[in-house]
């Protein structure tokens, strides 16, 4: 069974936490990743791999450029997964 | 006690020591261990142990997890874990000096650069495909990751730099760094070495070489420098950090100082890959080097913090290095093994034995070479044993000695304040 955008983004921000010490608190689908959350592109890919690890999905490239807040990428995930 | 031919101008000085090694998480640590004779060596618990011939090492005594933040860990090599935990107490212990990024400096060596990240990102590879392999692997696994890392932390803009000499690569770091102040390219360098490379494909490698000792069954005694039954070197890992500035630096903002970088000597022997000359003649020329830089002569050494690493050919080359380059004067001189405690920490090593170099001159101590019970007889230096030795008052120089695989030889004289 796929998993319910609330534990998709609950998954992540363990995996954002794991990265960059950012509080799971903090980890909040208004968030960007980049101008909220001062996530770097190596950081960012690093998460998406572990993403794609954790929640069984294949995130291309071209796809993570899309993804700009924690909300985007839930609910690619939640899509994904579907 | 000759005079130093340099201005407080041209004189380096150490103020400031940080380190983790297998005797403890800290300078502090580390050398009260080391005066206690105690050994850092131990059966490994990994599971891939039984698949090689090696099962012993000398691993840190606190990992990096339990002092530094997870995604530090996560970010970085092991190797520079350790060096930003050295470099970290080298800074605080230096007085966490205020001046302007572009004069400060790093170098940070290391003798084999990130090598468990390199293995198991390969690993990853083939196992789970191109995908999975963390976009930060190679700022990880590079050589001067560490060296990067330290520069970071203290906002090191002179130059961030890393030696790579094998064993010696940790006391040529402290030698470019003096080099870097004397020319007036940095006011302050954070100069030291790291290595973290207890991997099962460097021990089968080294073992397969034969410079391991297989004394399994008992770890604490398999160190054993200059002593008969020596087998071959137990592989450790740590760092060592030295905050190196001027005299005249450290005497206007009162730092403290632990002693003087008064001379390096360094030179290659292109004789063997991985043999030492049999005769020395490079480390002999090392070792003049040094001395005639510090402006001192054999007869001005008290005390040698030696390479000694326990492997059967090495020592002995050595030993007649060191009675070439001092002559007569060699019967004043105490000679210390602490690979015996510490095990070989190759890329640290240099800076870790440097730093108990300048110790034994401040606490006038030469700690104790362990596991030294039945000399070489071809091995004629006075090496301390059983407990430290007393070293006498006054003004005192001391060398230490690294040599690499590739045939690198770097002497360090020190001298005490």
């Amino acid at each position: 069974m796929a998993a319910s955008e609330q534990e998709i983004l609950a998954g992540l921000a363990e995996i954002v936490n794991e990265e960059t010490g950012i509080d799971t608190g903090d980890v909040q689908p208004e968030k960007s990743f980049t101008d909220d959350l001062d996530i770097d592109s190596l950081s960012m890919m690093t998460i998406v791999v572990n993403a794609e690890e954790k929640f069984g999905v294949r995130i291309p490239d071209d796809d993570v450029k899309g993804l700009s807040t924690v909300g985007d990428a839930v609910s690619y995930i939640a899509k994904a997964s579907a | 006690m000759t005079e130093s031919r340099l201005t407080d101008a041209q004189r380096v000085v150490v103020t400031g020591l940080g380190a983790t090694t297998p005797l403890g998480g800290d300078v502090a640590t580390t050398w009260a261990a080391m005066l206690a004779g105690q050994s850092g060596v131990k059966v490994l618990t990994e599971d891939w142990v039984e698949t090689l011939p090696v099962h012993i090492g000398a691993p840190v005594a606190v990992d990096p997890s339990e002092v530094l933040p997870r995604p530090l860990i996560k970010r970085s090599d092991r190797s520079g874990q350790f060096a930003i935990i050295a470099a970290r107490e080298a800074w605080a212990d230096a007085g966490a000096p205020e001046l302007e990024p572009e004069r400060i400096g790093v170098v940070i060596a290391s003798g084999i650069g990130g090598v468990t990240t390199l293995l198991d990102a390969y690993d990853t590879l083939k196992e789970r495909g191109a995908r999975r392999v963390l976009p930060m692997t190679v700022p990880m696994l590079m050589p001067n990751g560490p060296a990067a890392l330290v520069g970071l932390e203290l906002v090191a803009r002179a130059g961030v730099h890393t030696p790579v000499s094998a064993c010696s690569s940790g006391a040529e770091a402290i030698a470019y760094a003096v080099d870097m102040i004397r020319t007036g390219r940095a006011d302050i360098v954070a100069a030291g070495g790291t290595e973290a490379a207890i991997h099962p494909l460097p021990l089968a490698g080294f073992a397969a070489m034969q410079a391991l000792s297989t004394r399994n069954d008992e770890p604490e005694r398999a160190s054993r420098p200059y002593d008969k039954g020596r087998d071959g070197f137990v592989l450790g890992e740590g760092a060592g950090v030295l905050v190196l500035e001027t005299l005249e630096h450290a005497l206007a903002r009162g730092a403290t100082i632990y002693g003087e970088i008064a001379g390096a000597g360094i030179t290659s022997d292109a004789h063997h890959m991985a043999q030492p000359d049999p005769v020395g003649a490079g480390a002999t020329r090392a070792m003049g080097m040094a001395l005639r830089a510090a402006g001192a002569t054999a007869s001005d050494v008290v005390h040698i913090n030696a390479h000694a690493t326990s492997t059967p050919v090495g020592d002995v080359a050595e030993a007649e290095a060191i009675r070439n380059a001092l002559g007569d004067a060699v019967n004043g001189v105490c000679v210390s093994g602490t690979k015996s405690m510490t095990g070989h920490l190759l890329g640290a090593a240099g800076a870790v034995e440097t730093i108990a170099t300048l110790l034994a001159l401040r606490d006038r101590k030469a700690p104790a070479t362990t596991n030294l019970e039945d000399p070489d007889d071809d091995v004629h230096l006075d090496v301390v044993r059983g407990e430290p030795r007393a070293l006498p008052d006054g003004e005192l120089l001391a060398l230490n000695n690294s040599f690499g695989f590739g045939g690198h030889n770097v002497a360090l004289a020190v001298r005490s304040v």
